[in-house]
């Protein structure tokens, strides 16, 4: 493996495991407003929360791209006030590895919520417990294996993401080239040896991924 | 005590709970078949559930008024919940679940002392282990220290017996006894078991449908039974 491949697995990792922490508390709230709340407009939030899962990834790709591209309405904002660039740039990496993977996480979690009987929560309410209280000490303890697969979910899923990060940001070498789309870009150059190399990385990667999930911390209990 | 529940109106599927009471004896039954509304009108006084109307006020605290919008939280209404599937919390050990209501300051004082509860109950031993651990009469009794230990002003039993053989019952009601007697605490106990009533309550109501259909002192001369089975 060279010096710049190694780079591109580095940066896959980081860019996914930063954008599946950064997910937590929107994905968490959305999920927990969906299991738990009724409130108008519910429907609708929750189709458009799933709509990445099922969509093309190059179409929502596009979307964004036209979002945050320095003449679309996001972009325009971000970049005359904040001095920021999102398109060809890691953030946009970021910001396509979280859109892709959100709906994975909010739906595991959302399943994880509502499998916590609200018993326990009503009850923790009779004993004083404001909401809060109620979330952080009844709720998410009693979650937390769902919400555990859903993290794992959302960062395989960003491990893997190809279709959007392609349109949003492109596949600059060193700065936003991940480990699929240098696969890709390797096999339509015929370069084989590398695309084996980082085909077998990706495989290593996404094992550690799931093993540490399953086998450490999905451990069942006694 | 003073509990006020007046025109307390809530559908629910095949009927509607529509109550209107004044309860001062300290231990009250409400006594009735499954599917009564017993646990749903316990839910209303616990604030765990909004109805269509009502007004209820615990000596001389509104704690709902739909009229005016008020509807106190529950964890401010100073009530105990002993509900019926006792709902411990398995992620919790037994002194975990004991201290989750336990304020800094207590109303009570000592009278409500944990040392005090967990002795009464006989559950010291049993601190460290986890709930799923326990047995039957144990998880009771925990549940019922649980809910005493947040110093509450009135305690809210739900079938509390329900799951637990003739033994087991005959080995917890002496406790519940022991509970009224040491801290004079009122307590309203919904069940459908006669005994129990008659052992533990001063006053029944008996619930049908949603409605009390009768309320008359707990005493086997003046609650005969009418009917042999619920």
């Amino acid at each position: 493996m060279t010096a710049e491949e190694w780079q591109i697995v580095w940066f896959t990792a980081w860019v996914s495991a930063l954008s599946t922490l950064l997910l937590l508390p929107l994905g968490l709230a959305a999920a927990w407003l969906l299991a738990r709340r009724d409130w108008p407009g519910k429907s609708l939030v929750q189709t458009v929360v799933m709509m990445p899962l099922v969509m093309p990834p190059v179409a929502t790709g596009l979307i964004l791209l036209k979002l945050l591209g320095r003449r679309g309405p996001l972009g325009r904002f971000l970049h005359d006030t904040l001095d920021l660039n999102i398109i060809f740039t890691w953030r946009g990496v970021l910001i396509a590895l979280g859109v892709m993977s959100f709906p994975l996480l909010v739906l595991s979690a959302r399943i994880a919520f509502e499998q916590v009987h609200p018993r326990f929560e009503q009850i923790a309410r009779t004993l004083g417990a404001g909401e809060a209280r109620v979330f952080f000490t009844i709720t998410l303890p009693l979650a937390w294996r769902g919400i555990l697969g859903g993290m794992t979910l959302a960062f395989a899923r960003a491990l893997g993401e190809f279709g959007a990060t392609i349109m949003v940001a492109g596949n600059i070498p060193g700065q936003t080239s991940t480990l699929s789309l240098s696969i890709f870009q390797h096999v339509q150059l015929g370069q084989d040896a590398q695309a084996y190399r980082l085909l077998g990385v990706s495989v290593a990667l996404a094992f550690l991924a799931v093993w540490i999930s399953e086998c450490l911390l999905l451990r069942p209990r006694r | 005590m003073n509990l006020l529940l007046k025109n307390i109106s809530l559908p629910l599927a095949d009927f509607s709970i529509e109550v209107d009471v004044e309860l001062q004896s300290q231990v009250t039954a409400i006594f009735g078949p499954s599917g009564a509304g017993k646990t749903s009108l316990l839910d209303l006084i616990a604030g765990l559930r909004r109805p269509d109307s009502a007004f209820i006020q615990l000596d001389n605290r509104v704690l709902t008024h739909t009229a005016e919008g008020t509807l106190v939280p529950p964890r401010l209404r100073e009530m105990g919940y002993v509900p019926q599937d006792l709902a411990l919390f398995p992620h919790l050990s037994v002194r975990q679940n004991l201290l989750y209501g336990r304020k800094s300051e207590s109303r009570a004082g000592p009278l409500f002392s944990f040392g005090h509860i967990t002795e009464v109950l006989e559950i010291q031993p049993l601190a460290r282990r986890r709930v799923t651990d326990l047995s039957g009469g144990e998880r009771q009794r925990v549940a019922l220290a649980r809910a005493l230990l947040t110093s509450p002003r009135l305690l809210l039993l739900d079938e509390p017996l329900r799951s637990l053989d003739e033994a087991l019952k005959a080995k917890i009601i002496p406790y519940l006894q022991r509970v009224r007697d040491e801290f004079k605490l009122p307590m309203l106990y919904v069940t459908h078991d006669r005994q129990e009533v008659l052992a533990l309550c001063d006053e029944v109501l008996e619930m049908r449908r949603g409605r009390i259909t009768k309320r008359t002192r707990a005493t086997a001369r003046d609650w005969p039974i009418i009917n042999n089975e619920l």
